[in-house]
């Protein structure tokens, strides 16, 4: 073979590995350039949240690009809670794809104190600690670590109440007044009752109450201990609040007065219009869920109650920032923005997340929902906030709930007897702290 | 135009090669050319070890520690604790179980429908090509997509399902928490996406069955049936033996499905449908355990070949016994 013609051969063969070799080199470097800082000292602000904040129903990031105008905000967001907390674990732990703004839920916010401290932000580094007298004191103290770090601001709390169906009620017979409901079911076991009397007559194919699971999980947020003690030692196997709501629960599945859905299942949405249940456990953020599944049909057949057997609190979130975000001083202003009680009130107003702002509680003091056919929110929640228990929080508190609320739904929708589906729970939970 | 260059390059006279460096040049080309296969499979090589290889084996490495997610800074040494804590965990087998279950469940019908398919699709039909082309289209679609309709159809209360049930005159199916309702249910989803898939395969298997074998079993007055079960199914064994094969990998990693079908990692209230792939997830990251999750990864390797070993082994033993009659 001809020398000149093997060279050829062999330079397009080196040619062609060394274009492979730049091609996999090009992989594997990747985006390195910042796309988000432009010129002229503008800054696009990562924004990542889950459920619905209402932040953007409510109009405040126009607002803020407004005020601000060299910042643009952009939010992502994600459904699921427990989704999207995967995947802000994921990244976290990767140290990249990280948004400047984070939420994280009052079930999530021990883990951050406790296990990831030095993945947030200190926010007293920019001067948060100046705000501490203007939110709620157990609201605040969440979020601080032993050393005195503030890792987060707080946006909404979870104050409780009942929601149910007025239409519904009268068809069967039941008082719709909520002030006459209040008194009837001060008690879970007056809740019960009517529920009972609701079944005799109720409408067909529809149930007293959505879920045990959201039963259960109203109901254990009226307690001051649930899973964890102040030690962080687990409890809930002892716990006798955890013991009653489980059983208050199991009695509910077997009374038949659940309708049987999957807390955030498909089905549970599509039950809403439906009208496949009469009440249902309706912590503040709850209102903005139903008004959007029940939709524009729903408007004033829904109504608002105090909650059977005391005040609680179930759920509320925080703004973070990670310590791998690019523009953190920006992102402060905005969540300081976002937390104050101007901001918060209108959120409320809009969605009706409830503020944990002590300035914006009494602001909103009046205000009623429409939608609930005029229900007194502003009272009705803001007496619950004021009254909810300061809650000890456990690493796992989302997961433990998870695994006692599977084991009841095996109670409700298969006839698990109670011992046993207890059980299942107890193996579930030693899986998951494991 | 690359034919004409090397038409063209091709006729040189020899005589121009030599030169004066000519040893240097031959010693410098025979390294080339030992060294230069190396260099074609490098790129294949090197996205395996980054990919594939690597991987592999920081998994094995993990699976020795207890690692948290949240924590992954700090490893703890564990041995083979991960191991042997799977063989006494309840929820392990019971997945595994689910595992083989769902996979009968879902490869037995698919197989013999994309059989049966197949069989239908060689004769002669009207508007062949375009039949042939519509069964691939679920295989086209996305696994988050069909599950999503699948899991509307199976809806407890407003499900599709259930109300034709309904007017049959039976009681409604709570298709999400029986064990076997919703077994049946998640490889439904599986029969449906994959059929078209293996029947285009079997088809393709027939096609290159010798006409000949037909013709002499119709002289003989070999019924279709009977055509099928002695001409076809021998025929079509190897093609079998790979979809098989295909299919078991398949169902050992079936993920997406159960995972989609009520959006639980648990894989139902009760792990009712939950596969080994689901259960690592969940580990994983849905608890953040890691160590855990690496020791179900790899006692899913482990088994996935020594499945497909023992299927490898059965077809050659099978095809030495043949060769012996």
């Amino acid at each position: 073979m001809p020398i000149a013609r093997a060279a050829k051969r062999a330079t397009v063969r080196l040619g062609a590995v060394v274009l492979a070799g730049a091609l996999l080199a090009a992989c594997g470097s990747g985006d390195s350039s910042d796309s988000s800082d432009s010129a002229g000292g503008k800054v696009t602000l990562n924004v990542d949240l889950f459920g619905s904040f209402g932040f953007k129903e409510a109009g405040l990031y126009e607002e803020y690009q407004k005020l601000n105008p060299d910042v643009t905000i952009k939010q992502s967001d994600t459904q699921d809670e427990a989704d999207y907390w995967k995947s802000l674990q994921t990244r976290l732990a990767g140290g990249g794809g990280l948004a400047d703004v984070q939420g994280v839920e009052v079930g999530r916010i021990a883990s951050v104190t406790q296990q990831q401290a030095d993945k947030f932000q200190d926010l007293k580094e920019f001067g948060a600690d100046k705000l501490k007298g203007e939110f709620a004191e157990a609201k605040w103290s969440a979020a601080t670590t032993g050393d005195g770090k503030i890792l987060g601001l707080g946006t909404d709390v979870g104050p409780e109440a009942m929601c149910y169906r007025t239409d519904l009620f009268e068809q069967a017979g039941l008082p719709t007044d909520r002030e006459e409901l209040a008194k009837k079911w001060a008690t879970w076991d007056g809740y019960l009752e009517l529920g009972k009397q609701y079944k005799k007559k109720a409408p067909t194919k529809s149930a007293w109450l959505d879920s045990v699971g959201s039963l259960y999980g109203i109901m254990i947020g009226q307690e001051k201990e649930r899973y964890y003690d102040a030690s962080g030692e687990l409890i809930y196997e002892k716990n006798p609040a955890v013991k009653e709501a489980w059983d208050t629960s199991v009695e509910a599945a077997e009374a038949g007065l659940s309708a049987k859905l999957d807390q955030w299942s498909p089905q549970w949405n599509q039950a809403f219009a439906a009208g496949s249940f009469a009440t249902i456990p309706c912590p503040a953020w709850m209102l903005g869920y139903v008004k959007g599944q029940a939709g524009d049909a729903g408007k004033g057949k829904w109504d608002i109650a105090e909650l059977p057997g005391g005040a609680g609190n179930w759920g509320g979130s925080y703004l973070s920032i990670p310590r791998a975000a690019k523009h953190k001083e920006e992102a402060y202003k905005l969540i300081e923005w976002l937390t104050a009680p101007e901001q918060q009130a209108k959120v409320f107003q809009k969605q009706g997340n409830f503020p944990s702002s002590t300035g914006a509680i009494e602001t909103i003091a009046d205000a009623k929902d429409e939608y609930f056919s005029g229900a007194p929110i502003g009272r009705i929640f803001g007496e619950a906030a004021k009254e909810s228990p300061v809650q000890v929080l456990g690493v796992h508190d989302q997961n433990v709930m998870q695994q006692i609320t599977n084991a009841l739904s095996e109670v409700e929708r298969k006839g698990t007897s109670s011992d046993k589906a207890w059980q299942t729970a107890k193996k579930g939970v030693d899986n998951v702290i494991g | 135009m690359s034919l004409t260059a090397t038409a063209k390059a091709g006729p040189r006279p020899s005589g121009t090669g030599p030169g004066p460096d000519d040893g240097r040049a031959t010693a410098l080309r025979r390294t080339w050319r030992k060294a230069s296969p190396y260099a074609y499979i490098a790129p294949f090589f090197t996205l395996f070890l980054a990919f594939g290889l690597f991987p592999l084996l920081y998994t094995a490495f993990v699976s020795l520690y207890r690692v948290e997610l949240q924590t992954s800074g700090e490893m703890e040494w564990r041995g083979i604790a991960n191991y042997t804590a799977l063989f006494t965990d309840e929820y392990f087998w019971i997945s595994l179980r689910n595992t083989f279950t769902i996979g009968v469940l879902s490869t037995v019908p698919q197989l013999a429908m994309a059989l049966g398919l197949a069989h239908l699709l060689n004769y002669k039909l009207r508007g062949r090509t375009f039949i042939r082309t519509a069964i691939l289209l679920p295989y086209a679609t996305s696994v988050a997509a069909a599950t999503l309709v699948f899991a509307q159809l199976f809806g407890r209360d407003f499900g599709l399902i259930n109300y034709v049930i309904g007017l049959v005159g039976f009681d409604p199916v709570d298709w999400q928490t029986g064990t076997v309702a919703s077994q049946i249910a998640v490889s439904s989803i599986v029969i449906w996406r994959w059929t078209g898939y293996n029947a285009l395969i079997y088809l393709a298997g027939m096609q290159s069955i010798p006409h000949e074998l037909y013709e002499a079993a119709e002289m003989d007055g070999a019924s279709r049936w009977r055509q099928f079960i002695h001409v076809t199914l021998p025929g079509l064994r190897p093609t079998i033996v790979f979809t098989v094969i295909i299919s078991t990998i398949g169902a050992t990693q079936l993920f997406g499905e159960p995972l989609l079908f009520e959006g639980s990692i648990s894989g139902g209230i009760s792990h009712q449908y939950q596969t080994l792939g689901l259960y690592m997830y969940e580990q994983g990251w849905g608890f953040f355990h890691l160590g855990r999750a690496a020791a179900i990864a790899w006692v899913m390797f482990v088994l996935i070949v020594v499945l497909v070993g023992a299927n490898a082994l059965l077809v050659r033993r099978r095809a030495r016994k043949e060769a012996g009659r």
